[in-house]
């Protein structure tokens, strides 16, 4: 499984959406939350954004006051996950028009729907950010 | 579509208008009116109440504010698992969505009512609403079990070929999670999703190669007769993310097919080369150094780019520079020497990550013969480093060091000072590693004792050290080995007043126990060396131990050294009054020097009963038990040994006549016991040591660890007196004894002098023991060692010599012998290979990609298998495999993987007949191989017809 949960955490590490592509308990799932935040938040702007932790790799982004962190396997492309990192915010601006953490929290469905349009079972099916838009667009019409 | 906060729909009015939508909800949780727990808890008693509701909007609106909760703040919501179920078939879409949301995201493998939901799943999976069929499929995706994987993969396998790029986009994402789940599935739905690999849409392309990617890497042999699919797309996509996936396919299976790696080293290179997105770029490195390293001209382009790399401004793409050099050092360990400066500059990187990497890859360039010069580099890194980074140096240097029972290292007078040093480094922490490796080196290496000994001894004598917690383990390390290996010691005195100074009360009662068992050794030794010297004249000594000489040697000079604790003010010059003596060790001094040695000696003798008992005496009371049967022990025997050989009323006169016989046979008795070797104990010991009978070990011993859980058994304890004797001879090592002691006594007792100028309250022996001032000087200043340059590139510059694999021209001795059990006594390091986990998955698509039809008949017997065009040639197929006549004709259509292939090549050719040098080398090709070809055909045959787990697959010839 290539991507195995991707995050988005405030600057005070609060989560803002949890996504795993693998099962956890609810605990295990805190527990690897706090311990990504407290590495990942105390890194600075010169410092690389890839992170070893446990199995995992961590590759993370910030975005104003927003961390995006993907947990992958090891041996996924890092650089390609800072793409699909861009390639999410970048398809959030164009929906949301200049995205901020209040737009994820109160439609956290909706990225959610971007997120799951954009990969299954831990593998991006979708890069484009048209298609990734559209069912969402055509939903909101017609509901 | 949060919540439609002005949908009317429902019945009971009342209940919508009351309801907090999820936008309330967390406008509410903003506001910051409630602590968070009272918050979540008086919004989740809401939630209980309205998800009860038998109105679908409250209902739906409840269980989605409990998913956000959930997601968010981590609220197990599996108590509603029914109501999602129930949300997730509602008629209405709005609410349905909801439904799934929940579902995908809180159902796993044991929710029970998770059995409820295939007819549901199934039904939108049929829907007429491609949103509805997503729905499923993502819910699929996230929560198929065995079960659903199984009922549901009819309807997978229609989508597949759906007309709705949408769908069949979604159909190949959630392939995975069935296939994983039910690989029996494999066996239906494969054919499709390989057709895919030859959609036209590129959406399609990106998700199957997503799919094949995560496939192939588990078990990539399986898929090696897809390659020349694979390599149509290398060729052809302009798409970076296909392309970064299709080059890490052929990661993994060009190892396993060297004719594949070296058909797609140019294409691959060509990438590398034309690329202007870093991530591909970097995906074609490091392809190349890890699965093409033997490819020598794309390695070269590798490097290349790998330098481009080093000296970029992006910490990342420095990260991922050092990575790649780090995968490519096994192979090439030029490339690493090569690009040195950076690496080594990368040392003192702002980024730990960078820094750790970085390490890494120094420690790849440790030889044998530039191991002195990395390490002195590295400690000095160290002394600047971060506690964090100093450690993660000091570990890796002493990992590496001990690799394989030290096999880099040759001179281990120099390994064993560099331990000492390491344990004075301020941040320090790797005691217990450093504590295993001095003792180790002890009973391994014989001729490092005396090296060791001397460490021990520095390590021993610094008051300041005892303050650290993270040295009492190498400190209980250096007391086994003063007391242990003491007859290499230079002046037992020293080691014993320093086993027992006021500032030991800091160490945990364990290692105080190792302290007062090796002061009780050394005090037999001088004991021993004592009588021994008394009847030395009358020479009846010559047989009492082995390596009597180098023993009798030590000890004289153990009794030149005796007058050092009473003697404090003095000048030291007398040192060198005996270093002549030292050098010509003749027994014949013995008589000469004998008189003037017993008087001395006779004090010291009686200086150190006084302190023992001093220092020992309040110990008896203890409340360590340890400590105290150990102090107990020595304090008695010093009283028994006073009163029998060290009568007040008798010091001057002739010793050796009046002591007690019985007391000097006592002590022998000991120090024979002491002087026994300790050897190497295997790890397979224990099993070879038959159970007696009688003797239950099954027994349940948990009430054990109650008794003695925190009690920790020192270090020394863990080494058995063993039966291994050491082969080599005894000259060499007591002659370099003898060669490493000229220098000793000189600048030790320069060192012992200024610190007993620095603590000289210390030898105060009417101080009460209790207070100990706590201010020493930290152990190691850093400013004390900051004569080293700052700057990386002398750093550099220092290493450029020791990085060169030169020979070092002043290695002259010859490496000691180190004793290794022949059984291995070294736990064997389990290098962890990941399982093929799913080799039911595996074997079937082996199955179907080899075209062996003989697996389970699920696919074949499956009710809902619809006769579409495809799977009615794979039956008629599958029954014209055992007729006869298809030997005759070898070229026509054939069940089996080759057909396949070859189909697919027909239908690339044409459509695609504009690459004609392609098309042109396959001809070629195939000509070639056609006889093998035909050979090869029989054994399909031959295999398709026998039993499934007895093949080996025949790989086809799937060069393109």
């Amino acid at each position: 499984m290539g991507i195995r949960f991707v995050l988005m955490v405030n600057k005070q590490g609060q989560t803002r959406l949890a996504q795993y592509y693998e099962y956890l308990t609810l605990e295990q799932r805190r527990a690897l939350e706090g311990e990504i935040v407290r590495k990942c938040l105390a890194r600075n702007e010169h410092q690389c954004s890839f992170v070893e932790h446990r199995n995992y790799k961590i590759v993370y982004r910030r975005y104003a006051s927003l961390f995006f962190l993907v947990g992958v396997d090891d041996d996924e492309n890092e650089l390609a996950i800072l793409e699909f990192i861009h390639l999410l915010v970048e398809t959030m601006d164009r929906h949301f028009g200049n995205v901020c953490e209040l737009d994820i929290m109160f439609h956290l469905e909706k990225a959610h729907f971007m997120l799951e349009e954009m990969v299954m079972n831990g593998c991006i099916v979708e890069t484009s950010k048209a298609n990734i838009l559209a069912p969402i667009q055509l939903m909101d019409k017609t509901s | 579509m949060t919540s439609s906060s002005s949908s009317s729909s429902s019945n009971s009015i009342m209940d919508n208008l009351f309801q907090r939508t999820l936008e309330d909800l967390i406008k509410s949780s903003r506001l910051n009116f409630l602590p968070e727990h009272a918050f979540i808890s008086n919004a989740m008693d809401e939630i209980r109440k309205e998800i009860k509701s038998t109105d679908p909007h409250t209902k739906s609106t409840a269980l989605q504010k409990l998913s956000y909760l959930s997601s968010i703040h981590g609220i197990d919501m599996s108590f509603a698992a029914f109501h999602v179920v129930e949300v997730m078939s509602s008629s209405r879409f709005s609410h349905k969505k909801i439904g799934y949301g929940a579902a995908s995201q809180s159902f796993h493998d044991s929710t029970p009512v998770i059995l409820l939901i295939t007819n549901q799943l199934r039904k939108d999976l049929k829907s007429s609403n491609l949103f509805e069929v997503s729905l499923a499929l993502e819910c699929l995706a996230n929560a198929a079990t065995l079960d659903l994987a199984r009922d549901l993969t009819p309807e997978v396998f229609t989508l597949l070929s759906s007309s709705k790029v949408y769908v069949r986009k979604r159909a190949v994402g959630v392939v995975l999670r069935v296939f994983e789940k039910y690989p029996d599935a494999v066996r239906v739905c494969f054919k499709r999703l390989v057709e895919n690999l030859e959609s036209l849409d590129p959406p399609i392309v990106v998700a199957v190669v997503g799919v094949f990617c995560e496939l192939a890497s588990k078990d990539p042999r399986a898929y090696l007769p897809l390659a020349p699919e694979f390599y149509r797309i290398l060729i052809d996509s302009k798409n970076n993310w296909v392309l970064i996936k299709v080059v890490k396919i052929f990661a993994k299976l060009a190892p396993l097919e060297p004719r594949l790696a070296k058909r797609i080293v140019e294409p691959v290179c060509d990438v590398m080369r034309r690329t202007g997105a870093k991530s591909l770029m970097f995906e074609c490195v490091r392809t190349v150094v890890t699965s093409l390293s033997d490819h020598e001209s794309a390695v070269k382009l590798a490097v290349e780019k790998i330098r481009e790399l080093l000296v970029e401004q992006d910490p990342n793409l420095r990260y991922l520079g050092l990575q790649a050099l780090s995968a490519v050092v096994g192979k090439h360990l030029w490339v690493v020497l090569e690009n040195k400066e950076a690496v080594i500059k990368s040392l003192s990187d702002e980024d730990p990550n960078i820094k750790i990497e970085s390490l890494r890859l120094v420690m790849a360039m440790v030889s044998e013969s530039n191991v002195e010069e990395i390490c002195r580099v590295l400690v000095n890194y160290a002394l600047k480093s971060d506690p964090d980074f100093c450690n993660e140096i000091l570990g890796s240097i002493l990992e590496t060091c001990s690799r394989n029972v030290y096999e880099i290292i040759v001179d281990f007078d120099w390994y064993v000072s560099l331990l000492g040093e390491m344990s004075r480094i301020p941040n320090c922490q790797k005691g217990e590693e450093i504590e295993n490796q001095l003792i180790d080196i002890g009973l391994r290496v014989k001729d490092a004792r005396l090296a060791l000994v001397r460490v021990g001894r520095d390590l021993l004598i610094d008051p300041a050290l005892l303050g650290n917690l993270y040295l009492h383990r190498i400190l209980c390390a250096a007391a086994w080995v003063a007391g242990e290996y003491v007859e290499f010691a230079s002046n037992p005195f020293q080691l014993m007043e320093a086993l027992l100074q006021p500032r030991t009360n800091l160490l945990p009662p364990s290692i105080r126990a190792v302290y007062i068992h090796s002061a009780f050794k050394i005090l037999i030794f001088c004991l021993d060396n004592y009588l021994m010297q008394n009847e030395g004249a009358a020479s009846s000594y010559s047989n009492n131990m082995a390596g009597g000489d180098s023993v009798l040697v030590i000890g004289k000079k153990s009794t030149e050294a005796l007058d050092l604790p009473n003697t404090e003010g003095q000048n030291y010059d007398q040192d060198e009054g005996f270093n002549p003596r030292n050098t010509n060790e003749s027994s014949e001094d013995f008589p000469v020097g004998n008189n003037v040695d017993r008087v001395v000696t006779h004090e010291s003798i009686v200086s150190v009963f006084n302190l023992i008992e001093l220092v020992l005496g309040p110990l008896t009371a203890n409340q360590d038990v340890e400590v105290l049967e150990r102090a107990r022990n020595v304090v008695a025997f010093v009283h028994l040994v006073k009163v029998e050989i060290f009568d007040d009323s008798v010091q001057n006169v002739d010793i050796s006549k009046k002591k007690d016989a019985q007391v000097s046979a006592v002590i022998k008795l000991i120090c024979n016991a002491f002087s026994m070797e300790l050897g190497l104990v295997s790890i397979s010991a224990q099993s070879r040591v038959a159970v007696p009978d009688g003797l239950v070990l099954k027994e349940n011993l948990d009430d054990l660890q109650a008794i003695c859980g925190d009690t920790e058994l020192p270090s020394s304890c863990s080494f058995g007196v063993g039966g291994h004797h050491f082969d080599t001879t005894f000259d060499t090592s007591s002659s370099n004894l003898v060669k490493g002691e000229d220098s000793g006594p000189a600048n030790e007792s320069t060192s012992l002098l200024e610190h007993r100028k620095r603590h000289g309250l210390y030898y105060l022996p009417s101080e009460k023991n209790d207070i100990v001032s706590d201010n020493y000087p930290p152990a190691n200043d850093p400013e004390l060692s900051s004569n080293i340059n700052d700057e990386a590139e002398n750093l550099a510059r220092l290493t450029e010599q020791s990085l060169l694999l030169k020979k070092k021209p002043n290695q002259m001795k010859p490496r000691p012998v180190v004793v290794k059990l022949d059984d291995g006594d070294v736990a064997p390091i389990l290098v962890k290979k990941p399982e093929p986990r799913d080799d039911s998955l595996s074997g079937a698509v082996r199955d179907v990609l080899l075209g062996s039809e003989t697996g389970p008949s699920s696919s074949r017997s499956n009710p809902s298998d619809k006769p579409s065009g495809k799977a009615k040639e794979k039956k008629k197929l599958s029954t014209d495999l055992p007729s006869e006549t298809k030997e005759q004709l070898p070229d026509l259509e054939n069940p089996n993987s080759r057909s396949k292939n070859r189909s697919h090549k027909k239908e690339r050719r044409r459509r695609s007949p504009g690459n004609i040098v392609e098309e042109g080398e396959e001809h070629d090709q195939k000509g070639k191989k056609k006889s093998s070809r035909s050979h090869g055909k029989h054994k399909t045959r031959q295999r398709a017809n026998s039993p499934l787990n007895s093949q080996t697959p025949v790989i086809p010839d799937f060069l393109l």
